[in-house]
């Protein structure tokens, strides 16, 4: 009996697996055929990575991306890790309100933050007397440093919350120096954390589509932007090579995040 | 620790620019988006613009946006309902069932995709569903002459997409409710003489529900307010108020209806969470 039930435990996981990789799997095969129709049999081929190797537009797009991601993370991981130390090291009020105002970011569809700023900077630009400022890669940075911000609060916030204070105490009562203190405890037990809300950072503004389509401007694209416009206006498996390197990488990036997530000892609780 | 003057000095500048850049980004431009909601044009025209209920109203007696709201809430409840029914039993199998190694696997197989680019996700499905498709051809090659299998461009496709997309978000919050609830609990249940399904029904599920409804409420937000993927997926066919928000904004250019549709689509997810409010509370209070 029991053997029947995990067999079939095992086959109901192995097909949720599929439903989630069966579409990837897909785009990434048609990468690699031939035909610029998508027609069937696959006909294996480079031809659309060497095509996306000359196309300026793309390449530049992801490059973009890779800039505004990069930026992104070193602003909202300071910031933020700035903001959950101090949320995990003071009691004072307000504090309950500005750990609320943390969740509008989130929970607000990110259509209605995308026109909002859109609006809002585009106002801002025109009262300052320059309009062209209100949209361009600045902009799209300042709404994904925003959303990351959330979501680093978070992630550093969980660690602080269980930080062995008495550790600290313990160094400082032992004749160590506050700076000391600084370097060989609370950073250490720190590091993991921060590294992981990096990652995430990276991957949140990586990903992000809805805010940069409403902050671009005509001529500067990040990937998802690009690839939203290719795929309205017909689209050439240059998308799916394309397609295919940003998932490898990302995915990539997730492993890496949950090998930092292990040895900071974040899921030890699990067994 | 009472504040002293340092501290409070600390706590100012630590906090400080992680919240006026939120300030900046966030609260100020939801702020400027409800005044433009209010305004008859855009203040970025030369002319000046008037206060009006113009755009509420237009939404509220304009039947064109009926249909659209239904679908965005129908869309919203469909794939939630999906990702609950497919995403539950795949939590439990994974916190109650699979140990070890396997487990650890598992749950990384299953939140790797959500990593990947949501748009470049939505696009594979293009190529499952269409004409001349993976399912297509998979199902030509089984049965030869069957009729043609095109889904895309039809409603089943955008919630199929959508589902996708969201599906390790649910599976996520209910693998940590399921997996905190201690086994003790449950052998507990079935000692005392309870069957399989009562102890489910009466121990398991009520300390699993914060997990649904956290997940429940990642899914309804973004889904309600989608506009890329039924695009994509749904074509001509199903509209949604996101797609008709993104319109204002990007091709017909009316700015102040658009803000006032954005509203609409805000005070609709509240008011759907307003309602469910009570009946979750009384869930979880008992926890």
């Amino acid at each position: 009996m029991k053997r029947v039930v995990d067999s079939g435990v095992r086959f109901y996981l192995i097909l949720v697996l599929i439903f989630l990789y069966l579409p990837i799997l897909v785009m990434a095969l048609f990468a690699f055929n031939k035909s610029p129709l998508y027609a069937l049999p696959l006909e294996f081929d480079f031809i659309w990575f060497r095509a996306l190797a000359e196309n300026d537009k793309l390449l530049r797009a992801g490059l973009n991306s890779v800039l505004i991601a990069l930026a992104n993370t070193v602003i909202a991981t300071s910031l933020g890790t700035m903001a959950a130390v101090a949320f995990g090291r003071y009691t004072f009020r307000g504090k309950t309100l500005l750990q609320a105002l943390l969740f509008p970011p989130i929970a607000i569809p990110w259509l209605v933050i995308g026109t909002a700023m859109l609006f809002f900077f585009f106002w801002v630009a025109k009262m300052m007397g320059v309009p062209f400022m209100a949209r361009g890669l600045h902009t799209i940075l300042l709404g994904h440093v925003a959303l990351s911000l959330p979501y680093v609060i978070f992630v550093v916030g969980a660690r602080l919350n269980d930080y062995p204070k008495a550790l600290e105490e313990a160094a400082a009562t032992l004749g160590a120096t506050p700076w000391l203190v600084f370097c060989r405890i609370s950073v250490p037990i720190l590091a993991p954390s921060v590294v992981a809300a990096a990652l995430f950072a990276f991957a949140v503004s990586f990903d992000q589509f809805v805010i940069s389509y409403f902050l671009a401007p005509p001529g500067v694209t990040t990937l998802p932007v690009e690839i939203y416009t290719s795929i309205r206006k017909g689209f050439t498996p240059e998308i799916n090579a394309i397609s295919t390197i940003i998932i490898v990488i990302s995915m990539g990036l997730m492993l890496i995040v949950a090998r930092f997530y292990r040895f900071g000892g974040e899921r030890s609780g699990d067994e | 620790m009472t504040p002293t003057t340092r501290t409070r000095w600390a706590i100012f500048s630590l906090t400080g620019p992680a919240y006026l850049w939120l300030t900046c980004t966030v609260f100020l431009p939801i702020a400027a988006m409800l005044v433009l909601s209010f305004l008859d044009k855009s203040p970025l025209v030369p002319k000046p613009a008037g206060f009006t209920f113009d755009n509420y109203i237009a939404y509220f007696t304009k039947p064109f946006y009926r249909p659209l709201t239904l679908w965005s809430i129908q869309l919203g409840f469909w794939v939630t309902f999906c990702c609950l029914v497919i995403g539950y039993p795949a939590a439990y199998a994974l916190a109650k069932r699979v140990k070890g190694r396997w487990r650890e696997a598992i749950f990384l197989l299953i939140v790797l995709p959500f990593w990947s680019n949501a748009l470049v996700r939505i696009f594979s499905w293009t190529m499952v569903l269409r004409k001349n498709g993976i399912v297509d051809v998979a199902v030509q090659s089984i049965i030869p002459g069957a009729p043609a299998v095109d889904f895309l461009g039809t409603y089943p496709a955008v919630i199929i997409g959508l589902t996708h997309s969201y599906l390790p978000y649910m599976i996520l919050t209910c693998y940590i409710a399921l997996q905190a609830i201690d086994d003790s609990l449950i052998e507990a249940g079935r000692s005392l003489g309870a069957t399989k399904f009562t102890t489910f029904r009466r121990v398991v599920f009520p300390l699993s529900l914060p997990g649904i409804i956290s997940g429940s409420a990642l899914i309804f937000v973004p889904v309600i307010g989608s506009f890329m993927e039924p695009r994509i997926l749904g074509g001509t066919k199903g509209a949604t108020l996101g797609m008709n928000i993104e319109e204002q904004f990007t091709v017909t250019a009316n700015w102040p209806l658009g803000a006032a549709l954005s509203f609409v689509l805000l005070a609709i997810v509240l008011i759907i969470f307003g309602m469910l409010y009570p009946f979750l509370r009384r869930q979880t209070g008992v926890a």
